[in-house]
């Protein structure tokens, strides 16, 4: 599934033209990227939460030459999926 | 953010009520739910893609009593993040 198919099950279910629904997934994209760019999460009940997690720097290794590099501290997206969610990929 | 917030702001930018945006949010996240039930992956270039991860059975340990518990094999609902999302949140890159 891509974009297009959530483009097309918002215009069937909500009755939106498919620009309107387009510009819609558009935009709650970039406020879900827009928030976590600025450090704030973006919980959405039932469905999950993103969150924003400092990584530190640590000694990792490559893994096809086997030498060992330093990874840099990071920023990173955690997704964590909510009950529902959990629940709904198990049955 | 709650989706609350997102709705306001969904509906401000669409010009319709915050409780239509309310349903679009519904429906974008019940549709990618939906998806992953159904053992589908959902990739939103830019963003990331969500996929089913496969948990294998295990032999766990009560952490109170320290009994031997299985541990059935399970799925699990996973996000990886995409380049450009990943680079924004770094700082690498502006929204």
């Amino acid at each position: 599934m891509t974009k297009i198919d959530i483009i097309s099950k918002i215009s069937e279910q909500v009755g939106l033209q498919k620009p309107e629904s387009e510009t819609a997934v558009e935009t709650i994209i970039a406020l879900v990227k827009e928030a976590l760019g600025g450090g704030d999460s973006v919980i959405l009940r039932r469905f999950g939460s993103f969150q924003v997690r400092q990584k530190s720097q640590r000694m990792g290794r490559n893994p096809k030459t086997g030498k060992e590099a330093s990874i840099s501290a990071r920023k990173v997206v955690r997704f964590k999926a909510g009950k529902y969610f959990k629940s709904a990929v198990n049955t | 953010m709650t989706k609350s917030d997102m709705a306001e702001r969904l509906a401000a930018k669409l010009n319709i009520t915050k409780q239509q945006a309310e349903g679009i949010i519904n429906v974008f996240t019940n549709s990618i739910i939906e998806a992953l039930s159904k053992g589908d992956k959902v990739e939103i270039r830019g963003f990331g893609s969500f996929r089913v991860r496969h948990r294998s059975a295990k032999e766990g340990r009560n952490p109170k009593t320290g009994a031997k518990v299985f541990v059935p094999p399970k799925k699990v609902p996973f996000f990886k993040t995409g380049k450009e999302f990943r680079l924004i949140v770094d700082g690498k890159e502006t929204p």
